[in-house]
């Protein structure tokens, strides 16, 4: 079973598992199953500053911080014991696009050309992982979601305002990937 | 003490994350090249499980482990998704996450990510010091 577990999941495994997330929080929960109003509420307990925005009873919401508690206690679990390989067999056409824009790592779950301390504040660097992380938690609030929140909760329960979102991040996505990729690398 | 089912569902999501590789940049990259089913499919099968469990809900009137009635909020259309969403797209391509999984990629060992996770709270709190000058 361990043995199992440790391969690579497949999409047909994995996809249903995580659709169950949604009735799952809200059979327990009674909550929309979502994973960025996590950094609302830590915003709210930690730096309220007297903004509206951030006042309110987050001690309600702890179930969330609990939650993404549980998701980086998870990714721990996993890469402690229930890692197989390291390689992640991503399509050959994907490998030699990313070849093409200078990336030669693949092994790991992101490219160490990018993601590493000596490059945090490189030109890439700081707007890959920074300023990319910010847009992150600033589009995502704005947009009253994230890919959990919007993509699968809002798209299961046919939302018309989380299907804007979703192709606001595909809008979003495209852009980088078509555009300013091809640039700054 | 109710909030330990809370950590454990987190626990298990962070475990799928990680095993579904939903946290690799690479693939992230690949959805956005439509070079693979892969991320289609997780979240193409994560809405029909959905789906069908929202409508078993509704249908059987199923209530929380509380017997509460249960409640789906509606988000409507507004034009904040869209400018929220093209921002939040434009930082997923970027770091090759979304809020999931840069929890879980922190607790996988990518230290570098606590940067990422630090300034999506930056973007988060940066929203609610400017909420009621953006369109919503």
């Amino acid at each position: 079973m361990i043995e199992l577990i440790k391969q690579p999941w497949p999409w047909y495994i994995a996809g249903p598992i995580i659709g169950l997330m949604v009735p799952l929080s809200l059979i327990i929960a009674n909550k929309r199953f979502g994973v960025s109003s996590s950094l609302r509420h830590i915003c709210a307990a930690c730096v309220p500053a007297n903004i509206e925005f951030f006042r309110y009873n987050w001690k309600s919401e702890l179930w969330s911080l609990f939650f993404v508690g549980g998701i980086l206690i998870g990714g721990f679990l996993s890469d402690r014991w229930l890692i197989g390989s390291d390689d992640i067999a991503i399509s050959e056409k994907t490998v030699a696009g990313l070849r093409g824009l200078g990336i030669t790592d693949f092994t790991g779950f992101m490219p160490r050309e990018i993601f590493s301390w000596e490059h945090l504040l490189s030109f890439q660097g700081i707007l890959i992982i920074a300023i990319g992380g910010f847009m992150v938690g600033f589009g995502a609030r704005w947009a009253n979601g994230c890919t959990s929140g919007h993509a699968i909760t809002g798209l299961s329960d046919f939302q018309i305002g989380s299907l804007v979102a979703v192709i606001g991040f595909f809008i979003g996505g495209l852009f980088i990937t078509y555009f300013i990729y091809p640039i700054i690398f | 003490m109710k909030n330990i089912k809370y950590l454990i569902l987190g626990i298990l999501f962070g475990i799928i994350l990680t095993k579904s590789e939903v946290i690799s940049w690479f693939r992230i990259q690949e959805m956005f090249r439509f070079e693979s089913i892969h991320m289609y499919g997780i979240i193409g099968l994560a809405i029909v499980v959905g789906a069908v469990s929202i409508f078993l809900i509704r249908k059987y009137d199923v209530k929380t482990f509380y017997g509460e009635k249960i409640y789906i909020e509606k988000r409507p259309y507004n034009r904040a998704a869209i400018y929220g969403g093209i921002i939040f797209g434009l930082g997923w391509a970027f770091t090759g996450a979304c809020p999931g999984p840069l929890f879980a990629l922190v607790g996988n060992g990518y230290g570098i990510i606590t940067v990422s996770l630090v300034f999506a709270l930056i973007g988060t709190w940066v929203y609610g010091y400017f909420q009621h000058r953006l369109p919503h």
